[in-house]
């Protein structure tokens, strides 16, 4: 038995095994945990790369738990998508791993540094586990993993209000869980089945029985709420504008889009568009929801003024982007739907990494503070300007590609009143996004600078001086910034996975 | 194309130097002009130069294709930057502006911009450049960073990106759903579209749609930033807003009018002529609007509007002279208007003098500048022997071979107003008194302005006698659409 | 009427179920005391768990425990699933009560509506700050 076997397994246990381990070596040294997290992180990243091509090369690996055959024992999968999902969550976890360390000291208490990265850990563990499980109570208990190391980090915020919004988090994340629990026992009566391979092929015969009805109701509210699908979004805001920035950095970019992995592996996996066609008319609520949700998500962040809960509606709105990709059904549109899992990782990762370098800095979180900072941290509002037009759809940029994707899948689908939808939602992503970056590069009036010297007539005051965030803050900005443009440029890597996903989604 | 960028690496690192910095982008101005003149023989051989950068998404390429319509308009731009660079040295420091390396980093942008619009092959690449000039010279209508200048420039964003992300986008998204494919073509693209099944109704609104984002063209009611973004530095007003920007517009207009959509359907659906009737109400409109402004440079704006529209007139005629007509406008309304536009901004610099009531006199003071006013104007009008003449010429041939005589009306009357905004500038400027307490020493502005002031009214006067470069091309355009 | 006595005859449990479920939803949705959402949250899920075990009920089964007396055993899949959501729930509601305890330390309440009250003044001092 060669270690390469194991990796699909390894990728779990390996983050839970140093969840426990940094508790412990992390009182010999400061520096030892992050450097522990980031080594991890970097192996799962490996490891989910190489995974990535061996299942390019070899089609589906399949790796049996304990060696008990499925459907009786647990099994990991991975295919395209998730080894897609993989890649992006194994890659972000680590860039972000990597950014922690000056950002976790400068927004984390410092006695509850260790237990955050012990938590980051346990939070990467359950997130590689819902992706990787075959087995879809597996993949509830990995979902509750996942939450709780959620609901622990975004309780470390400084301000006070971060309890409120993470035990607000607690209860909807709760009983979304318990919806979905519930929506297993029902498909469990109903087929005797967990394996999620198993389901496929035995569901399609009872598609009449009430109980698979009921089962896809409860998962659909359920795995909504999880994701934060507009109107069910109402705990992500809160939480995401109280967390410390790394966290809200790493939730944005991977927790909301490992709920939407699962939503696709179970709506659109497990219960086939067939159902929808013959019996409920689910896919038509969810265009109509989701639309709504990329109006108002990013009507809302327009009104916000701290630039956390801004990018966080305008989050609401991205959500509402790639469930309405994933809900049109035709292959288009599922990838370009499946392509902004990545981009949105890339751009909203980039621009939660900003926020945390400006509070670093400056320790402000308001729209006001960036004004007139490109003299200050030139680079790190390079990078804000780049994610930002990423997000209002710039062609060259990531978020172009899916907007084009999107938009032809729904024109495909015959569905063109669509396009007015998407195009407002850029709009409106546009006008809250230029509107900061005028005022990074063009301010109106500044607050009044600090006089630090004269140099030949000419006044130097604070707002001039370069001071600009660490660089193992700013590297792996820039590297997500980057990648928003080199993807946005050239595609084609990404998509040809993504449109075998996709093909294998629909088939 | 890429000689800009590397120019714009260069000028950030001699940031500091002024004189190294702006001694690149002349270089760069330079050479580029050399490359397509280098191109010129070949394209006017009848060949076409292709060439594919980089796959975006399986569908849409980054691709040049370097044809006659193409190396007529890049010929013009380029021309003109070299003059605007030496012009804007002239300005910027005469007037000792702030974030001197900005402006010039966004200028050598929005140029490689706008050759990248000239020079693209198809409607993606075209939209991705169409973008980032509004982007680039954003930057530059803000340039002032006053509050008026922050108001401008937002008016100007949101007209340019909002309706090209609303109706450019989406017609990008209709067309590429329809037909597949983005690359332009003689012929057109949606030729055979009514053989293919499409709707009539569904031409009509792409093609509204298309018109509608092109709002850079300025047709009203998409006009309105064009007067507000005049907050800008004069070289900008006059490169951007008399050649790169708005003509990019026009040259967008003209590529789908004839190379999406083609002339064979716009005639069967009876669409150019509605276009050209949208077209003959903005050129009256603004043309009274114009006759009322007292700002010089809002009067240029205003008119440029209306000139802008007569490109648009000649394409939506669909017949040969009107094409030919509206191409040769092209260059000869960016020769014209941006000597106006300079003679402004020399004004500024000279005199401070910034409003038509204050130019009593002024040709005393200033020979050189206003006898080039005077000619461009007249040029602008469509008095031989200089250039503008031409393109009316072909305008009116145009309209008779399309059978529609009271568009001849319009053309008239645009004409006499014309007439009636521009000469009353140059009588006073040379026949009314100076204002008491000015001498009539004479004070021009640097040479360095000067200069190429001169020689682009030098070129409207040669673009009368010797057309035939760019008559050839344009007429190497109407006859590859057959 | 007679087919719903005879489903409140043969399918009581589910009934139960359905009832201690609106329960403790009904709890959760109303009541403004932290703590006793979590009660509302907890009676929720031991409904879901209920659920369960009476699904993995089979009619004259025994506790799957290998025995030779027995004929027909009760399903064991949901019993191990349902220890596996046991510890969840306990999980989870370790966490809420330890953050309930830090609201109470930070608020000095763990009524909700105080809390919010609170939460507006902090707002409103940082925006005259």
């Amino acid at each position: 038995m060669k270690l390469i076997h194991e990796f699909p397994v390894l990728i779990i246990i390996i983050p839970l095994i140093f969840a426990l381990i940094i508790p412990l070596v992390g009182r010999l040294n400061r520096i030892l945990p992050w450097i522990i997290a980031s080594t991890i992180t970097f192996f799962c990243f490996l490891t989910s790369i190489f995974l990535l091509f061996t299942v390019l090369d070899t089609g589906k690996i399949s790796y049996w738990l304990g060696g008990w055959e499925p459907p009786w024992g647990i099994e990991y999968v991975v295919d395209y998508l998730n080894a897609f999902v993989l890649a992006v969550i194994s890659f972000i976890a680590f860039i972000v791993s990597l950014y922690s360390g000056r950002s976790v000291e400068a927004e984390i208490n410092e006695d509850k540094q260790l237990a955050f990265y012990s938590i980051y850990m346990l939070f990467i563990t359950g997130l590689l586990g819902i992706v990787i499980t075959g087995d879809i109570f597996n993949m509830y208990v990995f979902l509750e993993i996942t939450s709780l190391a959620g609901y622990a980090m975004i309780a470390m915020g400084r301000k006070r209000d971060a309890l409120v919004a993470s035990y607000n988090y607690l209860i909807l994340g709760t009983i979304a869980a318990t919806f979905i629990l519930i929506g297993i026992g029902y498909i469990y009566m109903a087929t005797g089945t967990l394996n999620i391979a198993d389901l496929q092929e035995r569901l399609p015969a009872l598609f009449h029985s009430k109980m698979v009805l009921v089962a896809l109701a409860f998962f659909t509210v359920g795995l909504s709420l999880k994701l934060a699908l507009f109107p069910l979004h109402t705990w992500l805001p809160g939480a995401y504008t109280y967390a410390p920035s790394v966290v809200s950095c790493i939730m944005a970019a991977t927790a909301t889009k490992v709920g939407i992995y699962a939503m696709l592996r179970i709506i659109f996996g497990v219960f086939k568009i067939e159902f929808d066609i013959h019996f409920i008319p689910i896919a038509n609520i969810l265009i109509v929801v989701s639309s709504m949700a990329i109006i108002a998500g990013s009507a809302v962040a327009i009104t916000q003024t701290n630039l956390k809960s801004m990018l966080a509606y305008s989050s609401v709105g991205q959500i509402g982007y790639i469930v309405l990709g994933a809900v049109l059904a035709n292959q288009t549109a599922m990838t370009g739907s499946i392509i902004h899992i990545l981009n949105h990782a890339l751009m909203k990762g980039a621009l939660f990494m900003v926020v945390g370098c400006i509070v670093y800095k400056t320790g402000i979180e308001d729209i006001s503070g960036l004004r007139g900072m490109c003299k200050k941290m030139p680079f790190t509002m390079a990078v804000f300007t780049v994610a930002g037009l990423s997000l209002m759809g710039v062609p060259l940029t990531v978020g172009f590609v899916s907007k084009w994707y999107i938009a032809i899948g729904a024109l495909n689908a015959g569905m063109g009143y669509l396009i007015p939808v998407i195009i407002t939602g850029s709009l409106l992503s546009a006008v809250y996004i230029w509107r900061i970056i005028v005022n990074i590069y063009f301010p109106d009036e500044l607050p009044e600078p600090e006089l630090l010297y004269t140099d030949g007539g000419t006044e130097i005051t604070d707002n001039d001086t370069y001071s600009e965030a660490p660089w193992s803050m700013l590297a792996p900005t820039m590297v997500l910034a980057v990648l928003c443009i080199y993807f946005g440029i050239s595609a084609t890597a990404p998509l040809s996975i993504a449109e075998k996903a996709a093909v294998m989604l629909s088939q | 194309m890429v000689t800009p960028l590397c120019a714009v690496a260069l000028i950030i690192i001699f940031s500091n130097k002024p004189n190294l910095r702006e001694s690149w982008t002349i270089l760069a101005s330079l050479i580029k002009f050399g490359l397509i003149v280098f191109m010129l023989p070949t394209i006017l051989d009848g060949k076409v130069i292709e060439c594919a950068i980089v796959t975006v998404l399986p569908g849409l390429d980054i691709k040049f294709k370097i044809d006659a319509l193409g190396i007529f308009f890049a010929l013009t731009a380029s021309f003109l930057w070299i003059l605007t660079s030496f012009y804007s040295i002239g300005y910027v420091r005469t007037l000792n502006e702030h974030a001197q390396t900005r402006y010039f980093i966004c200028f050598a942008v929005a140029i490689s911009a706008t050759i990248g619009v000239a020079f693209s092959a198809n409607m993606f690449t075209t939209y991705l450049f169409y973008e980032m000039i509004t982007f680039s010279t954003y930057a530059l209508v803000a340039h002032k960073e006053t509050p008026e200048a922050r108001q401008g420039a937002k008016a100007y964003f949101v007209f340019l990106f909002g309706t090209s992300v609303a109706f450019l986008l989406s017609a990008i998204f209709l067309t590429y759903y329809a037909t597949g494919t983005l690359d332009f073509s003689n012929q057109g693209i949606f030729n055979d579209a009514r053989g293919k099944g499409l709707s009539d109704i569904f031409l009509i609104v792409t093609f509204g749609l298309f018109i509608a984002g092109t709002s850079k063209a300025a047709m009203m009611p998409f006009h309105a930033w064009l007067p507000r973004a005049m907050v800008a530095p004069t070289p900008v007003s006059a490169f951007l807003h008399a050649v790169a920007v708005v003509k990019s517009g026009i040259f967008v207009v003209v590529k789908i009018v004839l190379h999406l959509f083609g002339i064979n359907l716009l005639a069967e659906l009876r669409l150019g002529i509605v276009l050209a009737y949208c077209a003959s109400f903005t050129m009256i409109v603004s043309s009274v609007i114009a006759l009322r402004q007292d700002n010089l440079k809002a009067r240029l704006a205003y008119s440029t509007v209306a000139q802008l529209s007569y490109v648009i007139f000649g394409v939506a005629l669909l017949t040969p002279s009107g094409i030919t007509g509206s191409i040769m406008h092209i260059v000869i309304h960016a020769f014209g208007k941006i000597t106006l536009f300079f003679c402004a901004g020399a004004i500024y610099v000279a005199a401070h003098k910034t409003k038509i009531s204050e130019l009593d006199g002024i040709g005393r003071k200033m020979p050189f500048t206003m006898v080039a006013f005077s000619l461009a104007s007249l040029s602008i009008i469509g008095v031989p022997p200089l250039g503008g003449f031409i393109s009316k010429w072909y305008l009116i041939k145009g309209v008779i071979e399309a059978g529609e005589i009271a568009l001849i009306a319009v053309l008239v009357v645009s004409t006499i107003l014309n007439a009636c905004y521009f000469l009353p500038v140059v009588y006073k400027a040379f026949f009314k008194e100076l204002p008491q307490g000015e001498t009539t020493e004479r004070k021009e502005a640097p040479a360095l302005m000067v200069v190429p002031l001169v020689l682009t009214t030098a070129g409207t006067l040669l673009l009368f006698f010797v057309p035939s470069i760019f008559l050839d091309l344009a007429k190497m355009v109407v006859a590859g659409l057959n | 009427m007679t087919d719903i006595i005879h489903i409140i005859q043969t399918k009581y449990y589910y009934l139960v179920v359905i009832f201690l479920m609106m329960i403790g939803l009904y709890t959760t949705i109303s009541s403004m005391n932290l703590i006793k959402k979590i009660i509302g949250i907890n009676i929720f899920q031991i409904s879901v768990f209920l659920f369960y075990i009476a699904m993995a009920k089979v009619k004259y089964g025994t506790a799957p425990i290998l025995w030779d007396k027995a004929k027909v055993y009760d399903n064991p899949l949901p019993h191990v699933l349902i220890l596996t959501a046991i510890v969840v729930s306990v999980s989870t509601t370790a966490v809420a009560l330890a953050l309930i305890i830090n609201i109470h330390k930070e608020y000095g309440t763990i009524e909700e509506d105080r809390i919010l009250e609170k939460q507006k003044l902090d707002f409103d001092r940082s925006n005259i700050a």
